[in-house]
Formats: structure tokens, C-alpha cells, sequence
């Protein structure tokens, strides 16, 4: 991990400090080995509470019950038990394939609704003028302080009056109206980052608002829209809160609620918490390394060029 | 924090990425079925049941009534298959759905106005607050019937808010128990106590071997606390008999009463006892720290010999414990002061009906009858009812016959668990916290003054 890069910058340094970018002095300070050190053991000490989850949810159940993950490396007894039950929905009770997928159903609507609304509110805000937009902007700012608790109750009132109680739409509308402000806020700050001259040269080749947006604006978008995508995509599929207010019913529930139940009536069953973890961490895991790298790639892709 | 260019390739991916996940998400919605799990007894085996007391409420063929309970796994199948009978008979089906957060979800659903037909309320308290929303349904006569010829006037109170009889009995359990190990008790020619006094005695009896003769454990997450609870109401109605009991749940009589220091103290003498606890587990400080599943397998360890908790403790050993009389670990009955008083402390829950449709009705007065409580009798482990038509031998589970045994005894003076009844700010809190603190050094008059303090005016 640890790099010989300080013994080159650090005299350079000393006689051209003045000359020096910013990022080329943050980077002299951030690439110390001490830094490298300490970066090291902070992540070493992050992962450890995960590691010995994991560790657990290969161990039988006697031995979770009477010792720490950590005898394992003197007496090291593994089992799949834990994930078969969990994944049997005769054993654990909980039909934890399907709410996977219920899961994955809640999510990408709650993902992409958002999005694309956000997107395309915030290119207004950004760059249309009609009257009222200041007042209508700071409210929507106004609205991330609400926080979402107080508005289950009146929400579940709303979708048992429309009739939606028990379907994907209460979720999928609840988890878009939370998300809307934040997103907005976000995108309508990055969009007005855009040069404006970039827009008029648009304009002057007699492009529309739509052509303006779809083809100028979004290419450009995509690192914030990946960004905030990842964010929404975590939030939701953690979330248990909404889902247990909107989706409790078996034939719907995510993940989380069939998770939380999985203990059992008096909690005797917490040794197949371990395991559940990890079967309802696979797809945050995977989407956050997939797209972090195109994320990243559209940072450096922006920072070189532009 | 964010910059403006993107690469279309990242864009392309992260289209693709997402239309894929749609894609799936979307076919894998149209396969999925509603199955909320399944039994493993056949049905079948339940045998038919008498259909006549159902017809009454018309033909209910295709009806569904859903139910809404925080019994989940394991107890939810044993649930789910004991409905069979009626539902072979009158062609209703039965919508399950089980909810550890029942307690807090069912409040929001009654009061947003899509409560479930049934729900099972394990307290009369979230009773009462049930039925102040406007929303429940007074039980059918039929039903009222039943409560009357099968349960005690007791538990028919307990379902009753304001003089209307709403909530008949489901299931009970029996929280005056004292798990042992009945091998350890021949090996040292033990024999089971019959009062107080032979409880102590025996106490003391085994701590001079050496040995810790209690353990406990009261950590449970947010509700860390709650087995004191238990210890305390045990105490009270034994010490302070069930007229007083029934006072000081209701705050006729203050929190920080004599009585109460009386019970507190008694319960001390055991757990605040570094003679007595903590077997296998540590110093007295080590049961706040203990989670209540895991204190008594210290039993099976060898290193504890007496373990207070309910009959539900059951579920914590391992398949290859034996519990039973001549088994590896067993219980018995929390011994009264002298040996014909025999007040007991427990739980249940209570069908609340939120409509009153005629197959909602009909499946009110099925679970009410004797019936029922026989069926589910053949099909669970770590149940009971104090439904009086219970046939002890169809009980497959010894602890739960010597449950029902309890619950049976004319002599027995069966009372409610005390902090379910009293108001949430008390008896789902400061009386867990205070509890708590009490366990590891708070004095016992400074712990019954913070309780009584807490009492909502």
C-alpha cells in the first residue's frame, strides 16, 4: 500500500511550493506513508464487525450460541445450515427468494421515477424562466426538512382512500416523493454548473428545451445521475420503515421486513440474522461496485477534460 | 462533488444496468406467488370437525378474512394449519400475516383506516387503545357464549373494555415457572419446592456445594429489563396476594407502596445474592448483560440449577435437548408462600375483530371453541390454552401439559403479566429501565420512587 512517492515530492516541495496546483500539494500530504498507515488500519477496523458476521453465519448453531466468532480460528467448524434455512422457506418461515425479488421490484421503480423527474425538474429550475420559480424552488428546498415519519400516517390514509393499499404503487410513490426534493436540489445544482455557453451554442444550432436537454444535458448528467442513483438504490432497498408501514403483507414484503421476522416470535432464532444478512447484502454490494467504477470513470473523464 | 462530463459508455452501462434489473424485476413480479410459507402436518390429520355451529352464519364459500398477528416463525405454522378444519368446512380462506413490529403497525393501521378483519393482541393494554380508535368490533353473541362456557371470568375481563366484551382468548402462556435440570435434582436427592420457604431452602442447600444456584439474564434489546418485570409481579402476587396485585396495576395503590418494597426486596434475595448468581455466568452485574435466551442453557452446561421464565423458554434449547420430566432440563411451578396458594402470573393474546362480516364472525366463534383449541394442541410445540375444553393429552409437548396443568387448577388464581397493563410510559419502560438500573447497584427505594414518578398523571 504503502508507496516511495513522498521521498520524490517532498523536496520538490520545499523550493517550488508557490508553483505547486493545490491538488499536487493535497496529494504530497495525502500520499504519506503515516496517511497510507492510518488509512489502512481504519479500514481494517471498519471491516472487522463484518468479517465476524460472516465468520458467524458459516458456524453452527451451538457454537453461536456459546462463543465469539473468533474461537473459530483455534476450532474452526463450518456449516451452509444457516443459509439453507434461510433460504427454505419451510424452515425459516419467511420465503426469503421471493421477497428478494419483491425487493429488487420495489427498488428500480423507486430509483428510476425519481430520477427521471428529478432530471427534468431540475433542468427547469436550471434553465427556463416562468414566474414563481424562486418561491417554488426554495419550497421544494424547504420540503427535505419534513421528516418522513410524520408523513406515514397521512400517506397510508391517502392510499387506502385511493384504493393502492397493499400493491408495489404505495411504495414505489412514497419512496419517489421522499426521494424528489434531495434529488432535485442536487441535479439542479450541477445542471446549472453547465457553461451557459454551451447551452446558447445549442440554441443558436436551433435546438428546443427537449433536444437541449436530451441531447446536450444528459451525457453531462450521467455522473450525477449515477451518483444519486446509487444513494437512492442503498436507501431503499434498506429500508424497512416505509416498507413495513406500505408492505407488510407476505405476498409483497422486501427483504428487510421478511429479515427482521426471521428471528422468530421471542427472538430464539437470532443465529439466522448472520445469514440473512448476507443474502440481502449481495445486490447492494454488486450495484455499488458496478456502478461505483463507471462513477469514478465519470469523475476522471470530467476532472481531465474538462 | 460532481463534475460534467460523463463518458456515453458510462451512461450506456448504466441503462442497461438498471433496464436489466427492470427487466428481471418485472418477470420475476409476474412468477412470484403468494404463499407466506406452508405447514408440514397434513391437514388431514386434524380430522373433521363438527360443521353445524358455522352454518348459522350463512354460506360463506369463497370469503377470505385476513389476520394480522405478531406470532411469526415457528409458531406461524402451526397457526396457519389449525384453520384448516374450519376452512374445509365453510370454504373461507384464511389470509395470515405474521409482524414482529404488530405492536406499533397495527395502531397505524386501525387509525389509517385498513385495519385487518382480525388481529391478536398479546396485551390488554394495546386492547384498550385498540378499540379507543373506533375501529374494533364488539365480539358476536356466539362468540361471547363460548368465551362464557370455556374460559375463567378472568380472562373473559381481560377482553373487555368498558363493559363491552370485545377480545376472546387465543393462546396463553405461563410465565411462574422455574426451569431445572431433573437429573441434577436425583443425582443430589433434590426434590421440587412446594412454598417459598422450600425454595430458599433449597437455594441455599445447593450454594453450599459451591455452586451458583441461579442464573438470569434480562438483556433483550430495546426491551432489556422486561424478565425483572416478571420476577417483580411473581413476588408481588405471591407476597402480597392477588387483590393487591390487582391495585397496584391499576395505580390504586402507589408504585413505591410497602408492598412493593416487600416483592422488590424478595426478588433481591435472590438476584442482588452473590451466593446465588450468576451460574456459569458471572456476578449479579453480568444478568443485565446477559440476553434472557441465552441465561438458562447454563443449565445444560452444568454450571446453573434454577432458571425463572416462562413456559415459552422451551424454544431456546436445542433439538437435542430433551425437555421433560426425565429429561435434560424441565420445570416447575414457582411455589406459592404455603402450598394451596397458587396465583400465576402469564400471558396470551386476544382476537380483536375490526369487521363484522358473517365470515369474520364465524371464524371469531371457531377460535373460541374447544375445537380449535384441541386441533391446535395436536399440531404445536410451545403452546397453550386456558380454553377449559383443552384435553391435556393432546398436548404433545410435556412442558406445555404442565402448563395447561397449571392453568387447569381450580386452586390457581391466574393474573395477567402486570407491565402489559399498565401504560406504555410505565410498563414498556421506565419499569424495564428502572429494573435495570436496580440490577446493577440502584437501591430499591430509589428504583420504586423513579417508577412511581414515571406514572403518567
Amino acid at each position: 500500500m504503502t508507496t516511495a512517492a513522498p521521498l520524490t515530492t517532498t523536496p520538490v516541495a520545499t523550493t517550488e511550493t508557490k508553483k505547486l496546483s493545490a491538488a499536487a500539494s493535497a496529494k504530497a500530504k495525502l500520499t504519506s506513508p503515516w496517511a497510507s498507515l492510518a488509512a489502512v488500519v481504519l479500514a481494517v477496523l471498519w471491516t472487522i464487525p463484518t468479517f465476524g458476521l460472516l465468520i458467524t453465519s458459516f458456524r453452527t448453531t451451538e457454537d453461536i450460541r456459546r462463543s465469539g466468532w473468533w474461537t473459530t480460528f483455534t476450532n474452526p467448524l463450518f456449516t451452509l445450515d444457516n443459509y439453507k434455512a434461510v433460504l427454505d422457506p419451510e424452515q425459516a418461515g419467511a420465503n426469503l427468494p421471493d421477497s428478494f425479488l419483491n425487493s429488487l421490484v420495489m427498488t428500480i421503480p423507486s430509483v428510476i421515477i425519481p430520477l427521471c423527474l428529478a432530471s427534468l425538474a431540475a433542468y427547469a429550475f436550471a434553465w427556463m424562466n416562468f414566474p414563481g420559480k424562486n418561491i417554488l424552488f426554495i419550497a421544494i428546498f424547504a420540503l427535505q426538512i419534513v421528516p418522513l415519519q410524520v408523513t406515514l400516517l397521512p400517506l397510508l390514509q391517502l392510499f387506502v382512500a385511493w384504493d393502492i393499499d397493499g400493491t408495489f404503487w404505495t411504495v414505489w410513490l412514497s419512496h419517489s416523493t421522499f426521494a424528489l426534493p434531495l434529488a432535485i436540489y442536487l441535479l439542479h445544482n450541477f445542471i446549472k454548473e453547465v457553461p451557459a455557453s454551451l447551452i446558447e451554442a445549442a440554441r443558436i444550432d436551433g435546438a428546443g428545451h427537449v433536444s437541449i436537454f436530451f441531447r446536450v444535458l444528459l451525457p453531462l448528467l450521467t455522473p450525477a445521475l449515477a451518483a444519486f442513483g446509487i444513494f437512492q438504490f442503498l436507501w431503499v432497498w434498506n429500508d424497512l420503515l416505509v416498507s413495513l408501514t406500505f408492505a407488510g403483507a407476505p405476498a409483497i414484503s422486501p427483504l428487510t421486513v421478511q429479515l427482521s421476522n426471521l428471528t422468530g416470535t421471542r427472538g430464539t432464532a437470532w443465529y439466522l440474522l448472520s445469514a440473512g444478512a448476507f443474502v440481502s447484502i449481495i445486490v447492494p454490494v454488486t450495484v455499488f461496485l458496478l456502478l461505483q467504477r463507471y462513477f469514478v470513470r465519470g469523475l476522471l473523464a470530467g476532472s481531465v477534460k474538462g | 462533488m460532481f463534475v460534467q462530463r460523463g463518458s456515453s459508455r458510462s451512461r450506456i452501462a448504466l441503462a442497461g444496468a438498471l433496464s436489466a434489473g427492470l427487466v428481471l424485476g418485472l418477470s420475476a413480479c409476474a412468477d412470484s406467488k403468494d404463499d407466506g410459507g406452508s405447514g408440514t402436518v397434513p391437514a388431514s390429520s386434524l380430522g373433521a370437525i363438527d360443521c353445524t355451529p358455522y352454518t348459522a352464519f350463512g354460506d360463506l364459500k369463497g370469503k377470505e378474512v385476513s389476520i394480522y398477528t405478531g406470532i411469526v416463525t415457528p409458531e406461524d405454522a402451526p397457526q396457519k394449519q389449525s384453520y384448516k378444519p374450519f376452512e374445509d368446512c365453510t370454504g373461507v380462506t384464511i389470509k395470515y400475516e405474521g409482524d414482529k413490529a404488530f405492536e406499533t403497525q397495527v395502531l397505524i393501521r386501525a387509525e389509517a383506516g385498513n385495519p385487518p378483519d382480525v388481529a391478536f393482541v398479546p396485551q390488554p393494554g394495546l386492547l384498550q387503545r385498540l378499540v379507543a380508535t373506533g375501529k374494533a368490533k364488539e365480539a358476536p353473541a356466539e362468540t361471547a357464549a363460548l368465551v362464557d362456557k370455556n374460559f375463567g371470568a378472568d380472562w373473559k375481563a381481560y377482553g373487555t373494555v368498558d363493559g363491552k366484551f370485545y377480545a376472546a382468548p387465543l393462546g396463553a402462556n405461563v410465565k411462574s415457572l422455574v426451569w431445572y435440570s431433573p437429573k441434577e435434582f436425583t443425582d443430589n436427592g433434590y426434590t421440587v419446592p412446594t412454598t417459598l420457604a422450600e425454595l430458599k431452602t433449597l437455594s441455599d442447600k445447593i450454594a453450599a456445594t459451591g455452586k451458583k444456584p441461579w442464573c438470569a439474564g434480562i438483556s433483550s434489546g430495546e426491551a432489556t429489563g422486561w424478565p425483572m418485570t416478571d420476577w417483580m409481579e411473581d413476588f408481588y402476587l405471591r407476597l402480597n396476594g392477588v387483590d393487591a396485585y390487582d391495585k397496584w396495576v391499576k395505580h390504586e395503590t402507589p408504585f413505591n407502596s410497602p408492598e412493593s418494597t416487600k416483592a422488590l426486596d424478595a426478588v433481591g434475595e435472590y438476584l442482588k445474592n452473590d451466593k446465588y448468581v450468576n451460574g456459569g455466568l458471572g456476578d449479579v452485574k453480568s444478568i443485565a448483560s446477559t440476553t434472557f435466551q441465552d441465561a438458562g442453557l447454563q443449565i445444560i452446561e452444568g454450571a446453573c440449577s434454577l432458571h425463572r421464565q416462562a413456559s415459552f423458554y422451551a424454544a431456546n434449547f436445542d433439538k437435542n435437548t430433551k425437555v421433560a420430566e426425565d429429561g435434560d432440563v424441565y420445570a416447575f411451578y414457582l411455589p406459592g408462600e404455603t402450598a394451596d396458594k397458587k396465583p400465576v402470573l402469564g400471558g396470551g393474546e386476544f382476537v380483536l375483530a375490526f369487521a363484522d362480516r358473517p365470515e369474520v364472525k364465524a371464524f371469531q366463534t371457531f377460535l373460541a371453541t374447544d375445537t380449535w383449541a384441541n386441533a391446535k394442541a395436536k399440531v404445536s410445540s410451545g403452546w397453550v390454552s386456558a380454553n377449559k375444553g383443552l384435553q391435556i393429552s393432546n398436548l404433545v409437548n410435556p412442558i406445555d401439559q404442565l402448563s395447561a396443568k397449571i392453568l387447569q387448577d381450580p386452586n390457581a388464581q391466574f393474573r395477567f403479566d402486570g407491565s402489559d397493563m399498565m401504560p406504555a410510559a410505565v410498563g414498556s419502560n421506565a419499569f424495564w429501565k428502572q429494573a435495570t438500573n436496580w440490577i446493577t447497584g440502584q437501591d430499591t427505594k430509589k428504583t420504586l420512587d423513579a417508577i412511581e414518578a414515571a406514572w403518567p398523571k
